[in-house]
């Protein structure tokens, strides 16, 4: 029982996980983007009716990461190259992604899909209580934890990383020093758009194999949210994506054992959870300030 | 090489700031175009349709009035936030959570009949909205916690709490079990402009009002520079000596009045009852029209009118040619990008220069 409460947890929480390690990269380049649910929402889709189309769930998994990166192509475009305001134009990018993704989407509506399946390496899988929660979880599960790991590594250890955590800090020195700053920033605001359609990805081929119209619901600004709360740390985000992920399942269980609280009061947890956690975090606010990317949401002009 | 960059103008170019809207209006309806012909309309018959044919109707004429009215009530109150730099992205909340505040008297409280009871109702509309506005606000004045994030969570909870109230507590005693509250007796609706020729409700007749003293109070007031002034530069509004914090107070409680206004309005004037849904996204198409009305409110009733077009023409193309109302929204994501595009020919110049670059030398520093 707590073995199978515990997997679900993962499998609510490696969406968030994803999503919010995209948006990490791309806010320590100092880009703002919230349109993270609009290229979440079009992963989604995309996945789905691709993979429903070829018969492959990993050509749908593919076709998710390219059009995330494609849709975020389209933020970049006007953000760093007509310098548009940050905000406004991630607010248009959510409001696109679930326009079109209802519309693209509407004839596959009610279709059962397909489903990534589990890996299980043999033997380890069969160990009691961790064995599947280890070693029996669908392939992104591990992705998401891997990805945790190159992205820590890449931004505090390689040159690489440096440059880009340098570009987000101080954009004016970074280009006097001869970084490429919006150059950096594109590629930063791909992989996060890559990152987000992969997450919408494994909410309609794992989570829920279907196609439902807004089927992200507000979890593309869960993973915004998980990005201050885990004050721009990459392990952070694992902590708060699983206590995210806890939450959902919690009242899912709560829901479903029949408690005498409504189920809505307590599907809005999640989202109350959110507010609570955002508060807590900028009570403290020499923390907030010491972690967050000074140059995050200034736009850049480079002068010649 | 030819290389396209942008050059600051000394100054907002005065002829793009008026013509970006419409260069923004006419790139939206070319990429509709293409979009239609992607799924193989013809494109021309599309336009019309999605844009003409509602016009030519008193009856669509006074929908296009019933739809535009949340708009321009949500939307001029959310210019207020934005030219002060206040992100309140949770209109649709506040527009709910007005909607169920006006609503507690004709629901509740069914025999109570009495001319007071319609302005009872708006301004515990009005109050509604702006309380569920005032706890993003109050959470940003007073621990610095991010506006967009909460102001945008409360969304989820208010339809959620909507939805357990027709389904639970306020669902109709004799209603036969459908999600929905008992109907609004005569006194507690909005009545209709001019109800021989159509549906069209005061609520527009709010919308305008809403929009002509806002206007006056940005234009012609020291509170109007007040908001523009701590929006365009902190620093200047605090030796200005006003308070940044009293102004995140302000512009989300005006704005989240002027959504439960809107919120009440539909569901007395429009709908009559409470629904699950009472709103196509009103909230969020508002933030579209709010920048395309370039945060000005007398362009924002325009832009409402053009916005709530959209919404009809999405229905009148599915009855015509077929095309699902989806197409609407997708649309109006495209509008706010061409809008936000637009706009920066407003703050830069587009400078296209040929440059030859010898084979072998190096880019200077920062151009590679």
């Amino acid at each position: 029982m707590l073995e199978s409460i515990l997997i679900t947890i993962a499998t609510a929480a490696t969406p968030l996980l994803i999503a919010a390690m995209g948006e990490l990269v791309v806010e320590r380049s100092g880009v703002l983007n919230l349109g993270v649910e609009g290229m979440m929402i079009m992963g989604a889709i995309s996945g789905f009716a691709v993979a429903l189309t070829t018969g492959s769930v990993w050509i749908g998994v593919f076709a998710a990461i390219l059009v995330g990166a494609a849709f975020a192509l389209i933020f970049g475009f006007l953000t760093l190259s007509l310098v548009t305001n940050q905000v406004a134009t991630g607010l248009a990018l959510t409001l696109f992604g679930l326009g079109l993704s209802g519309m693209l989407g509407e004839g596959f509506v009610g279709r059962p899909g397909l489903k990534l399946g589990r890996i299980d390496i043999p033997f380890l899988s069969d160990l009691p209580f961790v064995g599947r929660l280890l070693f029996g979880q669908d392939p992104l599960f591990y992705v998401s934890l891997l990805l945790t790991a190159a992205v820590a590594y890449f931004l505090f250890a390689t040159r690489a990383g440096l440059m880009l955590r340098a570009v987000g800090d101080n954009h004016t020195s970074a280009h006097a020093q001869g970084i490429n700053v919006v150059a950096v920033r594109y590629l930063a605001v791909m992989f996060g758009g890559a990152c987000a359609g992969l997450a919408g990805a494994y909410l309609s081929l794992v989570y829920t194999p279907q196609w439902v119209e807004n089927m992200t619901a507000g979890r593309g600004w869960i993973a915004l949210a998980l990005v201050v709360f885990a004050s721009w740390r990459p392990w952070r985000v694992v902590a708060g994506a699983y206590l995210f992920g806890g939450v959902t399942i919690g009242q899912l269980h709560a829901q479903a054992q029949g408690m005498a609280i409504p189920s809505q009061l307590l599907s809005s947890l999640p989202y109350l959870a959110t507010i609570a956690v955002l508060v807590i975090i900028s009570r403290n606010r020499r923390l907030t300030m010491m972690n967050t990317p000074a140059s995050l949401g200034r736009p850049f002009v480079p002068e010649r | 090489m030819m290389r396209v960059e942008l050059v600051k103008r000394p100054q907002q170019s005065a002829l793009f700031s008026a013509l970006s809207p419409f260069i923004a209006l006419l790139l939206t309806l070319v990429a509709g175009a293409i979009m239609f012909l992607f799924l193989g309309k013809n494109p021309v018959d599309a336009l019309y349709y999605f844009f003409i044919e509602p016009l030519l109707e008193t009856w669509s004429l006074h929908e296009l009035a019933v739809k535009a009215a949340p708009l321009i009530l949500i939307g001029v109150g959310l210019s207020i936030c934005y030219l002060s730099n206040n992100w309140n992205i949770g209109a649709e909340g506040q527009f709910i959570i007005g909607a169920i505040a006006g609503s507690i008297l004709p629901v509740v409280f069914p025999g109570f009949q009495s001319w007071i009871v319609l302005p009872l109702m708006l301004l515990m509309g009005v109050v509604g909205g702006a309380a569920y506005a005032g706890i993003p606000a109050w959470l940003k004045a007073r621990f610095g916690t991010n506006e967009i994030l909460t102001s945008l969570m409360l969304v989820y909870v208010a339809q959620l709490f909507l939805d357990w109230l027709v389904r639970g507590p306020w669902r109709n005693p004799e209603g036969f079990n459908f999600p929905e509250t008992r109907s609004f007796h005569a006194y507690a609706v909005l009545p209709e402009i001019w109800p021989a020729s159509g549906r069209a409700h005061w609520g527009f007749i709010f919308a305008i009002v809403a929009a002509l003293v806002l206007w006056f109070v940005l234009s012609r007031t020291l509170k109007g520079f007040e908001v523009k002034l701590i929006g365009q530069s902190p620093r200047a509004g605090r030796f200005a000596g006003f308070s940044r914090a009293r102004m995140v107070i302000f512009a989300f409680l005006v704005s989240g009045a002027l959504a439960g206004l809107a919120g009440i309005s539909e569901v007395s004037g429009a709908i009559g009852q409470l629904r699950p849904s009472i709103s196509p996204g009103y909230g969020f198409t508002a933030i579209i029209v709010a920048f395309l009305g370039r945060l000005n409110p007398l362009g924002i009733i325009a832009a409402g009118l053009v916005l709530a077009l959209s919404y009809l023409g999405g229905e009148a193309a599915q009855i015509s040619i077929g095309v699902s109302d989806k197409v609407a929204r997708a649309f109006q994501g495209m509008l706010l990008f061409f809008v936000l595009a637009c706009d920066t020919l407003i703050h830069y110049r587009i400078r296209i220069s040929r440059r030859l670059r010898a084979k072998g030398v190096e880019a200077p520093a920062g151009h590679a």
